[in-house]
């Protein structure tokens, strides 16, 4: 692994790694809320956000963009909430009609208004831009010690450490009221844990995942992030610290993996080019969530032995 | 409907000001004029209830009485629409550490990754604080609280692996860990077995032989003389309270039932326990 690969894999595979960290820790909580949807809702809604964003604004910069991206997930956030609330229904029937109502005017948008002399397509939003995220300033190891060759990298490394910081920041501090008010909410009130504000804290930090993410790697990792590595993990283990720390191995391995199949996997097999990382990430995490279906120590579902 | 509802939450307030000045600290739990709405129809509507120190107390009424309701709003879970709750003669934030509260069985997912032992030492929350985390001492005193209920040997068990009775012995050392003053339980014995309904009210005892004070929601009309000093019977509004010798009678039944327990039903709860 020389020069090239500095330049021109490792920042990706970084960027891939940080992204899918982001959003499998948050993810472990809202799998055992029943509400991992909601990354998936997260990811359509932005899609209005953006376009409002530009046409406001006018450009494609990253901060207008994520600015209207987190405002659109935060106005999606209190929709799903206030529909539930007053209607009272189910909270995935509410994740349902909001996202799809703001997908569809994202894209109603997108149409109607003159987008055409800007890179704002479907694709884009879906696969990301993985592979055009590469270091151009690096020349080889050394560079990482070198700080204009650092101030060089795509400021996607730094945006997503930083979010991942502030994710696990939040998990670590919330830890014990997080893992109660998700185990049994009435007992959380009880105790005086402010369940519904921290319900809500967790949503925002998924929400500021999904749209960091969304970014840099398209929606289909963040999808795929939410759900597989954290649903993998809880069939690893009965603890739910070792279930985070198995998402986050988890996380890791299909982000490094996936990007190392798609690049050279078409390779092995004879044929040129390559396909995409992103997909081939989301892929990868689908296995590992397959293989420890069929072989993890924890598959087999205890309800049957529950009767007295 | 809403008027009506109106003009008694406004009576309600004025009984429950003048009442006021009575508060004792000693009073475990004072409720006045307690109304508690999920939408339009009043869950409980305007009950007032005192529960005495040193006692343990049944909650009794039918389906949909609103007795969960009742103690989910005495331990500020649900919001009040009107009345009062005072805790030792105090608003509940301020005496959260004094109450323990053991949840319906079926109000959780038993599939949740913990082990018996992290489910107990849920209940040393507060006395953990802010960004501590669980080590060999509260360990400890969890595994002093399983032994109390019989389930030590269980400690390292999933708890989707264990029965209805042994998830709510679980349930009650966790409420046995918040070490309280005043515990209430949401119908502790609902579907566990013999053995398990043995072991809870041998710990309930002792507590009261402590001298805390023990408050549960219960449905079996036939042990409530066995089990308990007190009984509160409700439905939606309150019938009465007071000690079970002269409060569980035939009439405080029928005005709580509505004419659904038949004469003979009665009759039969009357019969010496074996």
């Amino acid at each position: 692994m020389g020069p090239d690969f500095v330049q021109l894999s490792l920042t990706p595979m970084l960027i891939g790694t940080l992204a899918a960290l982001a959003c499998a820790l948050p993810g472990n909580f809202l799998l055992l809320r029943r509400q991992a949807l909601i990354g998936d809702a997260i990811s359509h809604v932005v899609l209005p956000g953006i376009v409002v964003a530009f046409l406001i604004t006018g450009t494609v910069a990253a901060w207008p963009m994520m600015l209207g991206a987190s405002l659109a997930a935060i106005v999606a956030v209190l929709l799903i909430e206030a529909i539930k609330r007053l209607g009272r229904i189910d909270a995935g029937a509410a994740m349902g009609v909001v996202f799809t109502a703001m997908f569809a005017g994202g894209v109603l948008l997108l149409e109607q208004s003159d987008t055409s002399s800007v890179h704002l397509d479907v694709e884009h939003a879906l696969y990301g831009n993985l592979e055009s995220l590469i270091w151009l300033g690096a020349e080889g190891w050394s560079s990482l010690l070198d700080w204009t060759a650092l101030s060089q990298m795509p400021p996607q490394v730094a945006r997503l450490a930083a979010v991942l910081v502030v994710v696990a920041g939040f998990i670590f501090v919330f830890w014990n009221a997080l893992k109660i008010s998700t185990f049994d909410e009435g007992f959380a009130l009880s105790l005086g844990i402010r369940a519904r504000l921290l319900g809500f804290g967790l949503v925002v930090v998924t929400a500021i995942a999904a749209v960091a993410a969304f970014d840099a790697v398209g929606s289909i990792i963040v999808i795929a992030m939410f759900i597989c590595p954290p649903a993998a993990a809880r069939l690893m283990t009965d603890d739910l610290g070792r279930q985070v720390a198995w998402s986050a191995a988890f996380a890791i391995v299909s982000a490094v993996l996936g990007y190392i199949f798609a690049g050279y996997g078409p390779l092995w097999f004879g044929a040129a080019g390559s396909v995409s990382a992103a997909g081939m990430i989301a892929t990868v995490s689908g296995l590992i969530l397959a293989a420890t279906c069929l072989f993890g120590p924890k598959r087999k579902r205890i309800g049957a032995a529950r009767e007295v | 409907m809403r008027n009506a509802l109106q003009g008694s939450i406004e009576v309600v307030a004025r009984n429950g000001e003048a009442a006021h000045a009575a508060i004792s600290p000693n009073l475990p739990l004072l409720i006045e004029g307690l109304t508690v709405s999920y939408g339009e129809k009043p869950a409980i509507f305007s009950i007032d209830a005192r529960f005495a120190a040193g006692r343990t107390i049944a909650i009794v009424g039918p389906n949909g009485a609103g007795k969960s309701t009742l103690i989910k709003a005495a331990l500020g879970i649900v919001p009040r629409l009107s009345g009062t709750v005072r805790v030792f003669g105090q608003p509940i934030e301020q005496v959260r550490g004094r109450m323990a509260y053991v949840p319906q069985r079926a109000s959780v997912d038993w599939d949740f990754p913990a082990r018996v032992v992290d489910v107990v030492m849920m209940g040393l929350y507060r006395t953990l604080g802010f960004l501590r985390f669980a080590g060999p001492k509260e360990r400890q005193r969890a595994l002093a609280c399983l032994d109390r209920v019989g389930m030590a040997d269980f400690a390292k068990r999933q708890i989707g692996q264990l029965s209805g009775g042994q998830q709510q012995r679980v349930f009650l050392a966790r409420a046995l860990a918040q070490d309280a003053d005043l515990y209430l339980l949401d119908e502790p014995l609902a579907g566990v077995d013999a053995a398990t309904e043995r072991t809870i009210m041998d710990v309930l005892k002792s507590l009261k032989n402590e001298g805390r004070t023990v408050i549960c929601v219960h449905h079996d009309l036939s042990t409530v003389a066995q089990y308990f000093d007190d009984v509160l019977l409700i439905n939606v509004r309150k019938i009465a309270e007071g000690p079970v010798a002269s409060t569980f009678t035939d009439g405080n039944l029928q005005k709580t039932y509505g004419g659904r327990l038949a004469g003979a039903h009665i009759e039969q709860l009357r019969l010496p326990v074996e």
